[in-house]
């Protein structure tokens, strides 16, 4: 398998907050990926950085074999990575097929009733296609949620980047979300979800990276991590060495 | 199961087109119908709705608050009088000509106002605006700070005699109005319009989804420019007089112009048109008051902004679910159509 995401030194400070700091890794292709890390410990902005929301001080990041790390964040989705937000932000004046059709459109640059047919299968897979002529401004926040992840696979990504997304879920919604993030893998699109949710995210994931303070942890196999000293001291606040 | 189909029009959109239609064949026979003071004030009404159209286009859709779209009224006006007087064009191409050239120009002054944003995007357009009004006021040639008029030989080209010209260029106005409010229609129907659209409810996502947000800015600029600069024309070609004060004034051609946009109903198509209409109904029951009319005007606006701030367009639409323009996709399901 090959890499289709490289991290390479990816570094990033807004004054004396560090919310990067040499943070280095790859995701193969097809791969799942979790990134655990307590608040504040700069899993978002990593996001953001992969997607071109801010630009790095430092470091580069290759996709799909091109160095993109000067490609802003329109140039980046058309190459193939979305991302859902995890403070959702719907187009408010727009139903939710339109949210989901200027991805489409935009995005996977598909036209006509190839982009509508192909919306309409995404709204299907996300369980929105009952809501698809409601405003987004009129949606709950779990719908939200949901329409941020169809929204970003309307634009048929080669890796998405799931946000926060199992959040405020009710055990059987959770489970509804997993088997769709799930297929989505199945179907060959590389994820990589940032999740608090723990074990929604064990279900999915073949592999952890752990961040704090803008740095990497420790990554590998989930079940090794999770039971890492690490990882308790960053989650229980237990010193390892008592 | 069968798949959902996507539609566009609705039974709305559909009377709203044929309504709409017959509206403007009435229209086009205004000369016939009309009398002069009323076709004057109707080709004003026809500008002032495109100029409307044109703002909300970059204002309400793009999130460009202009306050400086005088600079291209006045721009366009005056290159209507450069290139008649010194051109020697007929005055309807050298309008044309003057719109292609605002495009040119806009391009250098979006590169340098893009870099502001908000408020400071807003006052940086009234900034290039008032350089426009005194570069203009230099050219002695077109009359220095007091300004020009048309020759009266130019004058004739739209019509030898009196009650021709006012058809003509009663028929320029409308043509004006009908070309830009489909223009911008079919811009907003389009890809780019509902990436636009996108772009009106969060740059975040929309940058994120594959939307390159300055271009698209940059796109409804060039257009805006070029368009408010063909309207300018037009409008100085009514007045036949042009002097940098009238030309480039903040109040005519921008603060009306915002009025008819916000109470109407910002970042809808049907607003302007609403607004349109309420503006002139209120200009023309209260021109007899003098100033008093711009206090009525200040507190209609702050009262709709209070308590309507969609604009009176948003109010219908909210409360009825109405869009005459059809922009909105909607998906139909197959059962709807057997009517279970």
């Amino acid at each position: 398998m090959s890499a289709l995401l490289k991290v390479d030194g990816l570094s990033k400070s807004f004054g004396a907050i560090v919310v990067a700091d040499k943070t280095s890794f790859e995701v193969n292709e097809g791969a799942a990926i979790g990134i655990l890390g307590p608040n504040g410990a700069g899993k978002t902005s990593l996001f953001n950085l992969i997607t071109g929301v801010l630009r790095s001080d430092a470091g580069s990041i290759h996709f799909d074999g091109q160095e993109i790390t000067s490609v802003g964040a329109a140039g980046r989705c058309k190459l193939g990575i979305a991302r859902s937000y995890q403070v959702p932000h719907p187009f408010v004046g727009m139903t939710v097929f339109e949210n989901a059709l200027v991805a489409a459109t935009e995005g996977a640059s598909l036209r006509g009733h190839d982009a509508e047919n192909h919306v309409i299968g995404v709204l299907e897979q996300t369980g929105l296609l009952p809501k698809a002529n409601v405003r987004a401004g009129a949606l709950t926040l779990l719908e939200r949620k949901r329409l941020e992840m169809a929204r970003a696979l309307a634009a048929k990504p080669k890796l998405l980047l799931l946000d926060e997304i199992a959040g405020g879920l009710t055990e059987a919604e959770c489970g509804e979300l997993i088997q769709t993030i799930q297929a989505v893998n199945e179907s060959g699109t590389t994820i990589v979800w940032i999740e608090h949710v723990v074990h929604a995210l064990l279900a999915v994931v073949d592999h952890l990276i752990v961040i704090d303070f803008g740095k990497k942890i420790s990554e590998g196999e989930p079940k090794k991590i999770m039971e890492s000293a690490e990882v308790k001291e960053i989650y229980l606040g237990v010193d390892p060495d008592v | 199961m069968s798949m959902p189909s996507v539609t566009r029009a609705t039974p709305a959109s559909r009377a709203a087109l044929f309504i709409g239609l017959v509206v403007l064949v009435v229209l086009a026979l205004g000369p016939y119908w009309a009398g002069r003071a009323d076709m004057r004030l109707m080709s004003e009404i026809f500008l002032y709705l495109a100029l409307a159209c044109i703002w909300n286009l970059m204002a309400g859709y793009a999130g460009l608050v202009s306050v400086g779209q005088q600079a291209f009224v006045g721009f366009g006006g005056y290159m209507l009088f450069a290139l008649t007087i010194f051109g020697g064009l007929h005055p309807v191409p050298a309008i044309i000509v003057g719109g292609f050239l605002a495009a040119a120009l806009s391009i250098p002054i979006a590169t340098l106002i893009f870099r502001l944003k908000g408020a400071y995007f807003a006052i940086g357009t009234w900034v290039v605006a008032e350089v426009f009004r005194l570069s203009f006021a230099q050219i002695q040639s077109l009359g220095g700070g007091s300004g020009s008029s048309l020759p009266v030989a130019i004058v004739k080209e739209i019509g030898a005699k009196k009650a021709t010209r006012e058809a003509n260029s009663y028929w320029l106005a409308l043509g004006a109005a009908v070309i830009v409010l489909l223009a911008v229609y079919f811009f907003l129907r389009s890809r780019r319009g509902l990436a636009l659209t996108a772009i009106r409810d969060s740059e975040v996502a929309a940058s994120g989804l594959g939307i390159d947000i300055w271009r698209t800015k940059l796109e409804v600029y060039v257009i805006a420019s070029a368009f408010t600069a063909i309207i300018g024309g037009l409008i100085f070609l009514q007045k036949l007089r042009i002097s940098p004060d009238a030309a480039f004034s903040v109040n005519d051609w921008t603060a009306f112009v915002i009025f008819i946009v916000v109470i109407g109903g910002i970042g809808t198509l049907e607003g302007p048109i609403i607004g349109t209409l309420v503006f002139f109904a209120l200009r023309e029951t209260l021109a007899d008051f003098g100033t008093f009319y711009l206090m009525v005007l200040g507190l209609v606006a702050i009262v709709v902004m209070l308590k309507a701030p969609k604009g009176l367009w948003g109010l219908v639409r909210d409360r009825f679910d109405l869009e005459l323009f059809p922009l909105s996709y909607r998906v139909r399901f197959p059962k709807d159509e057997e009517g279970s």
